[in-house]
């Protein structure tokens, strides 16, 4: 049955029941998900997931409803609900729902996948994670070792009673590994390429390749055992370097979320928060440096990000919007009603949901920090820095419901003494003010110091969903940081 | 709706199907709606029904799942498929148990019952009126609403060829409300299996006291404060370590338990029992292999007394070095869906309170108070230290300054980085155990705390 013929099922439905507005997505999802444990395999599965789901405005409110079951008659009770549901919410509202104007597109897009990951076999996955494996748990004093993969498939047409109607197709791929190691009253970690699963980005096989998991897999182990000899991260005030990966971890958290128009308009007030960014601050706060340039940028030209597409949820052309501009605050990430909201001309097209029975909100694309203009690599910026900590990969994460007052922690620092990196240290970690750290931030390396890394779990939402969301990012250094803020007063 | 004939007959279709030795599946599903509101107005209202048929095959000694949510015989052929292919082509391995008999099933009569019509009956009409009225309790206290009002009717079925069949129907309801004031705010969230127990005005007027009398925050130093924790924040707090109970956690050394199992870890007044049966818990009576849930006594009196285990945990540990030091080694019935690598965890905790007439109301604890800090609930937390389990996070939604035992305003909102263990050894006073919700652990049942010196390491600007 062609998808087309299905929506227009439930866009008829809709209005024939009075909805002003419909819009649906069909989406067909299907994963590979595997993982290695001390040898043996610990995970195995495939799974696959179709369904509908259908958004409506009546009487100026929102209704959504989403059901597995694609027969007719169930898709026309379902977009008959989606009105009942919206008729309800009618009964409770300040205001009546308004969107930005946004021309319907025609468009049929996929997005980069060189090696179809569903077309390699499970046995070679397998035996990849093994050697993962084989060479972390070769490490005396590697307690445990973890290895992953993961691909998926998601396939997505979207259509809305406006006339928009958009086949998208992204494949993810995702791979890591961690290594443990328990001694005495200690346990520490090393994570490979990043902690929370690795590294993931939309595209095919092919990213596994370019990891080189099995060529850095006895050096992280030989990392983990290290820190259990490895002096504990000194406290007080002083400058860090961050790796790409952390400094990653700390946009998404200080800078991509604060940024959600949702947030700063108090819709997820009850859990994921508000946020400091109210609207008198936009093009009027100092966010950070000169150096500080953030752009949201879903474009396919930033990269194959967890956040790249060419239309969002709401079937709005991907885009790139500048966030923090020399410093400067720029912009929000927006939806159709939020920009609406706030007399913005069209949304910033960053509407997204988990699956076919969610609701699209307001997440982040890629959420990057742009590299610095004039040459400089990581040797460079630790050769400039006369006494510092360099801090790599995430271990811990947290940050106030304003996005405000932050501390994270990283599994591994290394001492900079004399423009030298110099010994290891454990348990490294750091806190602050969001617009105090980014206006200490002093240095950036340049774009071939620049990744752009997958944050497969960032949850937002209630229903709480779970959505990938990038991020670029280079080495940096700041200064006068509280270090070692996780540990005052034990 | 999904019923235990329905199951019957996928699984025979499944079992069709199958060339393995062994086939389980794992039938779940339901329907579930959420209307969420802020600024006093519904913003978004979702309703959704999806079920999902799991297929895990074993050859010996290897085993694979696939999952799909299309129930045509097509569908369920393709995933029984993927699930042998991926099964066949690993490594045997001893430690994987055979799929588990139909006698380690729970029987219909010890399962609770925890389907109310109250609850599969909740209309959007039925959940908007719930919103209206608290609504007008927020404009009644120039206040503003955000939250949400939930309700689902879901059940979930395991059945295997050994004969094994465990099925198991639920309902639930949930209101959590955040009311919002020019400077402050207050939180109370509450579920229920049966929606009559769920009071959406009370939790109203609850939270608009808290968001009331926290207006005008002040800004207090950092540092080592008595608090009485509020339940959610108790569970949001404790939730952080009960992975670690697992007898795979212990194997893979990943435990904070490693080493501490038998000894004193905790106050003598801590005592903690994984018990499915409770009357305020809710969920399943079996695990993930459809497995009855036993109950668990993991902490008396201070002392870790026993882990839990899923039937292939069970007997690994029998066999490790280990065996003599971690308590009673059986299978408890807390597995997750093989395949898997973190092996069980206990997921219906219930934090007994103190002997009978010496629970202390939170306004009891305050007013014993001389200096201190009342917490509503927690937020983003995280293990900052896996091994003596320092954890950090933020208060959030009614902080306050408790002095000569009465409250004395808001207070800006602290970080905390507290290890877990230090905290239940500093556990001055304990209410009555109740059912509690918050945001970062499943539900318990804990009563609110006083501890003394609780580590506040920073204060925030709002």
């Amino acid at each position: 049955m062609p998808m087309k013929e299905i929506a227009s099922w439930a866009l008829n439905t809709a209005k024939s029941r009075g909805a002003s507005f419909c819009d649906l997505r069909i989406v067909d999802e299907r994963n590979r998900s595997l993982a290695t444990k001390n040898g043996k395999v610990g995970h195995a599965s495939a799974a696959e997931t179709l369904g509908i789901g259908i958004r409506v405005i009546a009487e100026g409110a929102w209704g959504f409803a989403a059901t597995d079951d694609m027969t007719r008659g169930s898709i026309e009770r379902t977009a008959a609900q989606a009105v009942a549901i919206a008729r309800s919410s009618a009964t409770v509202k300040q205001y009546d729902v308004k969107l930005a104007a946004e021309r319907p597109a025609v468009a049929d897009w996929s997005g980069p996948c060189a090696i179809n990951p569903f077309g390699t076999s499970v046995e070679d996955n397998i035996a990849l994670l093994l050697a993962v494996d084989k060479e972390l748990t070769s490490v005396k004093g590697v307690t445990l070792a973890e290895a992953n993969l993961s691909f998926r498939r998601y396939e997505q047409w979207f259509y809305s009673s406006e006339g928009a109607d958009i086949h998208q197709v992204r494949t993810t791929t995702g791979a890591g590994f961690a290594a443990y190691s328990f001694h005495g009253t200690e346990i520490q970690k090393r994570s490979f390429p990043n902690s929370f699963g690795g590294q993931f980005q939309n595209k095919g096989y092919e990213l596994i390749g370019e990891l080189k998991l099995v060529e850095n897999a006895r050096r992280i182990g030989e990392e983990a055992v290290a820190l259990h000899s490895a002096p504990q991260c000194p406290q007080g005030v002083g400058t860090i370097v961050l790796d790409s990966s952390q400094l990653g971890l700390q946009i998404h958290e200080s800078v991509g979320h604060p940024i959600e128009l949702d947030r700063v308009l108090g819709m997820e007030a009850n859990f994921a928060g508000t946020s400091f960014l109210t609207l008198d601050k936009l093009r009027k706060l100092k966010y950070g440096t000169e150096l500080v340039n953030v752009v949201a940028d879903a474009t396919p030209a930033h990269g194959p990000g967890l956040g790249t597409f060419a239309y969002d949820d709401e079937g709005v052309a991907a885009q790139c919007t500048p966030i923090i501009s020399n410093g400067l605050f720029t912009g929000y990430l927006s939806s159709r009603d939020t920009a609406a909201m706030i007399g913005q001309e069209r949304s910033g097209g960053t509407m997204r949901a988990e699956g076919w029975s969610r609701l699209p909100i307001i997440r982040m694309t890629n959420v990057s920090i742009l590299p610095g203009e004039k040459p400089l690599t990581f040797e460079d910026l630790v050769r400039d820095t006369d006494d510092g900590l360099y801090m790599q990969t995430n271990r811990s994460w947290s940050i106030d419901d304003k996005r405000y007052n932050f501390q994270f922690g990283c599994e591994i620092g290394w001492e900079i003494k004399g423009g030298k990196l110099g010994r290891m240290v454990k348990n490294p970690s750091y806190s602050g003010i969001t617009t105090e750290f980014w206006n200490s931030m002093d240095a950036i390396c340049s774009r071939d110091q620049w990744t752009l890394w997958g944050t497969p779990n960032c949850g937002k939402g209630q229903p709480m969903q779970t959505m990938g969301t990038g991020h670029g990012a280079a080495p940096a250094r700041f200064r006068n940081v509280e270090i070692g803020s996780a540990y005052k007063g034990s | 709706m999904l019923n235990k004939d329905k199951a019957q007959r996928i699984f025979e279709t499944v079992r069709k199907f199958a060339t393995a030795d062994e086939v389980e599946v794992l039938i779940a599903g339901g329907k579930y709606a959420l209307t969420r509101f802020a600024n006093n107005t519904i913003h978004q209202n979702v309703a959704e029904e999806n079920y999902i048929c799991s297929i895990r095959t074993v050859f010996g000694g290897r085993t694979a799942r696939s999952t799909t949510n299309k129930f045509d015989e097509e569908s369920l052929r393709r995933a029984v498929a993927d699930a042998e292919a991926i099964s066949r082509v690993q490594q045997p391995d001893a430690d994987l148990a055979p799929l588990a008999g139909p006698e380690l099933a729970p029987k219909e009569s010890d399962s609770p019952s925890r389907h109310f019509e109250s609850a599969a009956k909740l209309t959007p009409e039925d959940r908007a009126r719930g919103v209206h009225g608290i609504v007008e309790i927020a404009k009644q206290n120039d206040l503003t609403a955000a939250g949400i009002f939930s309700s689902s009717d879901s059940a979930e079925a395991i059945l295997n060829s050994k004969g094994l069949v465990a099925f198991h129907q639920q309902t639930s309801a949930e209101v959590s409300i955040t009311m919002l004031g020019a400077d402050s705010s207050g939180w109370q969230k509450f579920n229920s299996p049966d929606a009559a127990q769920v009071k959406p005005l009370e939790l109203a007027q609850t939270a608009a006291r808290k968001a009331k009398q926290s207006a005008a925050p002040r800004s207090v130093e950092p540092g080592k404060y008595t608090v009485i924790l509020e339940p959610a924040a108790v569970l949001d707090l404790i939730g952080f370590m009960f992975y670690d109970f697992a007898g795979q956690s212990v194997l893979d050394e990943r435990s904070f338990l490693n080493n501490r199992i038998g000894k004193t870890l905790f106050g003598e007044n801590i005592t903690i029992h994984d018990d499915v049966r409770h009357a305020l818990q809710s969920g399943a009576p079996f695990d993930g292999e459809g497995v009855r849930r036993e109950p668990v006594e993991l902490v008396k009196n201070g002392v870790v007394k026993n882990l839990v285990y899923a039937r292939a945990t069970a007997e690994k540990m029998k066999k490790s070095p280990l065996a003599s030091q971690v308590g009673e080694v059986r299978v408890t019935g807390h597995g997750f869906a093989l395949p898997n690598e973190m092996g069980e965890a206990p997921m219906n905790i219930v934090l007994a309170g103190p002997a009978a007439g010496h629970a202390k109301t939170v306004d009891e604890m305050v007013a014993s108070t001389e200096r201190g800090v009342l917490v509503t609930r927690l937020w983003y937390i995280r293990e900052v230290e896996p091994y003596e389990k320092m954890l950090t996070g933020m208060t959030r939604d009614g902080t306050f300054l408790v002095e000569n035992g009465k409250l004395a305003g808001g207070l800006r909102n602290f970080r905390f980085n507290q290890s877990l263990i230090e905290m239940l050894l500093n556990v001055e006073a304990m209410g009555e155990p109740v059912r509690a919700s918050g945001e970062e652990a499943f539900d318990m049942v804990v009563p609110a705390m006083k501890v003394k010196e609780f580590n506040f390491t920073e204060v925030t600007k709002f």
